[in-house]
């Protein structure tokens, strides 16, 4: 009997559940013996020269072991933007005369006991000159206040060719429209944090929470002008990432270089605080849509124009409208599609990955441009999607900027959500609502979406390793270059290397994320480790067979072609002679039984689906309340089903989250407004109904496995089918759009204004 | 993350706080559930020098109804309010706004003088003890003393207690029978209040519509007159003074007082 | 201070700082490292450990004001052997977990919830555990952990209990009493 496509419970959960996880701060290791405390001295203005720091009183408190400002690290060098962005928007680990956000790391204090840590950042004094604040991307994309002035620009990079004047000649219909993808923190409940200890040889051990310890090192080297071969990054269990715990940070690098100064380990973990004004935020894009075509619902033409806040210091979030740009059409079928994107600098947290990184805000903005173009000519937005999906494809399909989509469904997806809705119930008990006028309305959302996921490796075309062992014992270890976090690799890679090898899933052990064990690694993110990590696990089992299959054939003194292996037993056997056997354990013993392989990709897959959210709308308060999600989310084969609806839920929250609730405010002087969780609004269990999942799978055939990427759909298709629903809701009443999070505020406002207009 | 240093000392009893109270004058303060002292010193908004814990008197946690008046110990939580039969046959919006207060872990440990203390107009019991017409009992070095609802909140975290004097009692009428409503906009189930209305027995009482909780003397004189819950609702924002963030402008919140203020006083069997 | 505090069953004299908070001094002078702090607001939950048998958020308790109390964390649950508590199993059972950060926590929540509430609707589960916050799980499988706990888990296919899904009280219209009585009156 098959183990893959069977819900698996995952092996490491007993752990989790009892003693908990052991975390960056939990660890208690000797290597980091004696270790002092790190805290930071973060800027709490968002523009301004630094005129003074004073740290007499610091250096005198009790419990201080060192106090250090930019002025002491004379060995590192500045952080320079990524190739391809404006040069000169250089940052470096420590603010040195000019800091730019709220919350950039300015000093640090060095202290025993981590009580004393606060009591001793309240003796640094720094003076701040203000400089006027750029908080608004649009204004910073005028560059009337520079925010690097040796750019000479605020613009990190573009992306797009000149835009056609004449691409809605041919449109009986043209709407265009300016909304918002708002700015979000990913908020994982572990915040970031390090500990840090440089051995004899000078070599540097850190553990920090991560999504690849291959990259993290190769940050943390590059900050600290090491050579790769002097850092090893360990990882520890690391608490939710959703993107934002790639690479490493200033302060993993700063924290670092303190065990260095010291002479001692050195350890930080951050405040929440600091989390919400330290790691990076997600989003965060001004989108212009304009969508034209024709009245019975053919739509022709269609361009999307980005402004990305990249935050102070450019990071990857200027990169993101690159992807955005890539899957501009989504799932549809439009014969002319334009789309360009500029990033600019801003006095705020810089921008990074968060839960689909540019994807999202690309299938948010045309899903909101059909229900925008469906309004416009009166048509059901279902069936104007109908009318617009891209057929199914029997060929890879190319959408035109440059994505190759390997497989995919869609008009099947979105009938499969609405018949999993009841879309015709539902539009009946909107109307019902409607002619009574209840007070409570019923909004109906849709979103048809596409999305890439399994980019690229460390380098070159996508891949991923994997070792496998066999013990002599009977048990197996795995090596990974993915990193998990959550995502239950330790489950689903034993379930593929159990089958090829019969060893039960609880003997198999699955290790990752210590670059001295591991070296070469992509680790987990994009959605990329079941197809690529999986395959890698399940190309890595066969190989082993065919070494242990030689192997066997001597000690069996039979010819390699008259064996076979028998799973249930986990050996090998000889045709015919029964008790010739040969287990791939006592093959082991006599000799080590491990291969080592790297299993590469022919390119991205393409995930898809379709979501309906209903909401319910309290047209006198604005209060808006999620009902139902309906989930279409076909990745492919479904190796775990336990672990792919958890992937799904989790996004399916996330995204339903940023369409109601959250998002990181800034006043107008670039003051965060929301750095706790009491003021940024993350979910909690009462703003989500339950989710309702279709299932469907439409395999690649991009891997054996036949598997897609499942972990940022959910994100992807719920944030813009609630937020149709929303509108939907009071499109009665004359609103045809408003921004994302649909605060009660927001929707009243709405309400009040377009609603008198009509 | 973590407050200053302080010093602690444990109170055997309500006068063994107050002297120490008056011994440390304005570098002390008390402990009860600390939910929301600890927070405020977690952050460093406040760094008492000394906190008096009196969570801990058995004989400041109770319910009891004597002469008509429900009478409840100030260190009784929030949790022993909202779920005893006694208060919820005895001012049910009491026990209704208790088990309203942040989440499950908030009120095993927050207490109803604490809470009444600390006096945030968009908490849910301040309001509440105005809509009931409530008294808090104040023990201070000179006696005790009752201060009325409306008297007892001055401002934003702002009472009419003296530095030395702590709350030993809350007291209000029992009110069985009566109908009651109770209106809480939140975004987050566990946020406080966008606007709350709170009404029984002729009062409205509205959370953060103002530095403290808000009567809505227009409307209760509409309703008194025999206005329609619509009708006197619309006056509900008349007395109010609503500041503005990141959830409301005031122009908003007026209206929300309004809508929200109907819907309570519907509740409440007012006529619509 | 001296505080004398019992432990997951085990009596214990330690001196501590007045300003040690709960959360630490189980961390830190226990060794007992299941209770996170996530958040400085007492907004998160994932302190949360049992306090003379109720739910407490560890973060906003001062390990002096528990002197003569005892407290049970996630480690105190399991059995001797290892064995699992109804709750952690169910957890484990529903996949209620992902990264685990938030899910001592969120046990001891519902063995709270459980002790108060022995059969919760699921409306009352996602009530009872808004003081618990969860980045990975959407809280799909956590409801669905909670009410297996309780016995109520339905058969695949069916609603939970007696909400259909999505059946929430908006959040915005806390108004008229549930089990108290209908909308105030007698």
């Amino acid at each position: 009997m098959s183990i893959l496509g069977t819900r698996v419970l995952r092996t490491e959960d007993p752990k989790f559940l009892t003693t908990g996880g052991e975390y960056t701060e939990d660890l208690v290791d000797d290597r980091l013996a004696g270790a002092a405390h790190v805290f930071f001295v973060r800027s709490p203005v968002a523009h301004a020269r630094i005129t003074g720091i004073d740290l007499d009183a610091a250096r005198a408190a009790p419990g201080v072991v060192a106090v250090f400002t930019a002025a002491d690290l004379t060995d590192v060098d500045p952080i320079s933007p990524l190739p391809g962005y404006t040069a000169g928007m250089t940052a470096t680990l420590l603010a040195s005369d000019t800091v730019r956000y709220v919350g950039e790391p300015v000093a640090m204090v060095v202290v025993e006991d981590p009580y004393q840590g606060e009591d001793v950042l309240e003796l640094v004094g720094v003076d701040y000159d203000p400089l006027p604040a750029v908080v608004d991307p649009r204004e910073a994309a005028r560059d009337e206040t520079l925010i690097f002035p040796a750019a000479g620009t605020n613009t990190v990079i573009s992306y797009g060719e000149e835009l056609d004047e004449h691409l809605f000649d041919d449109c009986e219909v043209v709407v265009t429209r300016t909304i918002r993808n708002q700015r979000v923190a990913p908020a994982p409940m572990e915040g970031r944090a390090a500990a840090a200890v440089w051995g004899e040889d000078g070599r540097l051990t850190a553990w920090i929470p991560n999504q690849g310890a291959q990259g993290s090192r190769a940050t943390l080297a590059k900050m600290l002008g090491l050579e790769r071969d002097r850092v090893r990054v360990i990882t520890p269990d690391v608490g939710g990432a959703f993107g934002a715990k790639f690479g490493a940070d200033p302060e993993h690098a700063l924290v670092a270089w303190v065990a260095r100064a010291i002479g001692r380990p050195a350890r930080w973990s951050e405040t929440r605080y600091e989390n919400l004004l330290g790691m990076t935020h997600g989003r965060a894009q001004v989108q212009t849509v304009t969508i034209g075509g024709r009245r019975d619902g053919r739509v022709l033409a269609y361009r999307l124009e980005v402004l990305q806040d990249a935050g102070a210091y450019p990071r990857m979030g200027a990169f993101l409208p690159s992807l955005t740009r890539l899957m501009t059409p989504g799932t549809y079928d439009v014969a002319k599609v334009e789309s360009v994107a500029r990033s600019v600098v801003t006095n705020t947290t810089p921008i990074g990955a968060y839960r689909g990184a540019g994807r999202p805000e690309a299938t948010a903005a045309v899903e909101r441009a059909m229900d925008l173009f469906a309004a416009e000519i009166g048509m059901d937005p279902a069936e104007v999607r109908r009318r617009n999906l891209l057929a199914p494809f029997a060929e890879p399909h190319r959408n035109g900027f440059g994505a190759l989509y390997d497989t995919g469904d869609f008009p099947s997806a979105l009938e499969k959500a609405l018949e999993a809705a009841g879309y015709d119930e539902l539009r009946k008990e909107q109307a019902e609502r409607r002619a009574r006028g209840d007070v409570v309305q019923l909004g109906i959302g849709i979103a048809s979406y596409v999305e890439i996921t399994g980019g690229g490796g460390e380098s070159g075309p996508p891949n991923e390793n994997a070792t496998i062992e066999v013990h002599p014992d009977g048990s197996a270890t795995i090596l990974t270059g993915a990193s998990p976090h959550g995502q239950g690799h330790q489950t689903a890679f034993a379930m593929l290397a159990s089958e090829e090898l019969g060893i039960p899933v609880e003997k198999i052990t699955l290790k990752w994320g210590d670059t001295d064990l591991v070296p070469r690694g992509g680790g987990t993110g994009g959605s990329r480790s079941l197809q690529q990590g999986g395959a890698a696990v399940r190309q890595a089992s066969q190989e082993l067979l065919d070494v242990a299959r030689e192997r066997a054939a001597d000690a069996l003194e039979a010819d390699a072609a008259d064996l076979r292996f028998d799973v249930s037993r986990s050996a090998f056997t000889v045709a015919g002679v029964a008790q010739a056997a040969v287990s791939l354990a006592s093959l082991a013993s006599t000799e080590r039984l491990f291969v080592h392989t790297v299993f590469t990709a022919p390119g991205a897959t393409f995930p898809f689906g379709a979501h309906v959210a209903v909401a319910d709308v309290d047209t006198e308060t604005g209060q808006a309340v999620l009902r139902r999600l309906v989930a279409v989310d076909d990745a492919g084969t479904v190796l775990n089903p336990l672990l792919a609806e958890g992937q799904r839920h989790g996004g399916i929250a996330q995204g339903a989250a940023q369409a109601l609730l959250e998002e990181v405010v800034y006043d107008a002087d670039g003051n965060p407004l929301t750095a706790s969780f009491a003021d940024y609004p993350i979910l909690s269990p009462t703003e989500v109904p339950s989710f309702e999942l279709v299932d469907m799978a439409t395999p690649t055939t991009y891997n054996p496995l036949g598997v897609k990427g499942i972990g940022e759909a959910g994100s992807i298709g719920a944030t813009p089918a609630v937020q149709n629903a929303v509108i939907d809701a009071v499109a009665h009443l004359g609103v045809r759009h408003i921004d994302m999070p649909t605060s009660p505020r927001t929707v009243w406002r709405a309400i009040s204004e377009e609603g008198n207009r009509g | 993350m973590i407050p200053s240093r302080f010093e602690y000392v444990a109170a055997g009893s309500a006068a063994e706080a107050v002297d120490l109270l008056r011994r440390h004058g304005d570098d002390a303060k008390l402990l009860a559930g600390g939910h929301s002292l600890l927070p405020m010193m977690k952050v460093r908004l406040a760094a008492p020098s000394v906190l008096v814990d009196i969570g801990a008197i058995p004989a400041l946690s109770y319910v009891r109804v004597e002469d008509g008046q429900l009478a409840i110990g100030a260190a009784t939580t929030h949790q022993a309010v909202s779920t005893s039969p006694v208060v919820r046959a005895q001012a049910p919006l009491l026990a209704w706004s208790a088990g309203l207060v942040g989440d499950p872990q908030v009120r095993h440990r927050g207490t109803i003088g604490g809470s009444l203390a600390h006096a945030d107009p968009a908490a849910d019991l301040p309001m509440t003890l105005s809509a009931v017409d409530g008294r808090v009992v104040v023990l201070g070095p000179s006696g005790q003393r009752e201060i009325g609802a409306d008297e007892f909140f001055l401002g934003y975290f702002e009472t009419a207690l003296a530095p030395d004097e702590i709350i030993v009692e809350v007291r209000m009428p029992v009110r069985p029978d009566q109908p009651w409503g109770y209106q809480k906009f939140t975004r987050r189930a566990n946020d406080w209040a966008i606007v709350g209305v709170a009404t029984v027995a002729g009062r409205v009482a509205l959370a953060n519509m103002g530095p403290a909780p808000v009567r809505a003397r227009s409307t209760e004189q509409a309703v008194a007159g025999g206005a329609t819950a619509t009708e006197a609702a619309r006056l509900a924002a008349e007395e109010s003074d609503p500041a503005e963030d990141m959830h409301a402008d005031a122009p908003y919140r007026r209206h929300l007082a309004q809508v929200l203020t109907r819907r309570a006083l519907i509740t409440a069997g007012v006529p619509a | 201070m001296r505080v004398e505090i019992t432990v997951n069953g085990s009596g214990r004299s330690d001196d501590v700082e007045p300003r040690l908070l709960l959360v630490h001094y189980l961390r830190e002078v226990c060794g007992l490292r299941a209770a996170n702090v996530g958040c400085d607001t007492t907004s998160c939950g994932a302190c949360t450990v049992l306090l003379d048998g109720v739910s407490v958020k560890s973060c906003t308790v001062l390990a002096v004001q528990a002197n003569g109390r005892s407290v049970t964390t996630a480690e105190g649950l399991s059995g001797v052997d290892g064995q699992l508590h109804p709750v952690q199993q169910a957890f484990r059972q529903e996949h209620g977990l992902q990264c685990g950060f938030c899910t001592p926590g969120m046990v001891m929540a519902t063995v709270g919830l459980l002790a108060e509430n022995p059969d919760p609707t699921e409306q009352e589960v996602r009530e009872g555990l808004e003081g618990n916050l969860c980045r990975c799980t959407g809280y799909h499988n956590i409801v669905r952990a909670v009410l297996s706990a309780a016995g109520r888990l339905p058969a695949a296919g069916e609603s939970s209990g007696s909400s259909a899904p999505g059946a929430l009280a908006a959040p915005g219209a806390l108004s008229a009493p549930g089990e108290l009585s209908a909308a105030g009156e007698r």
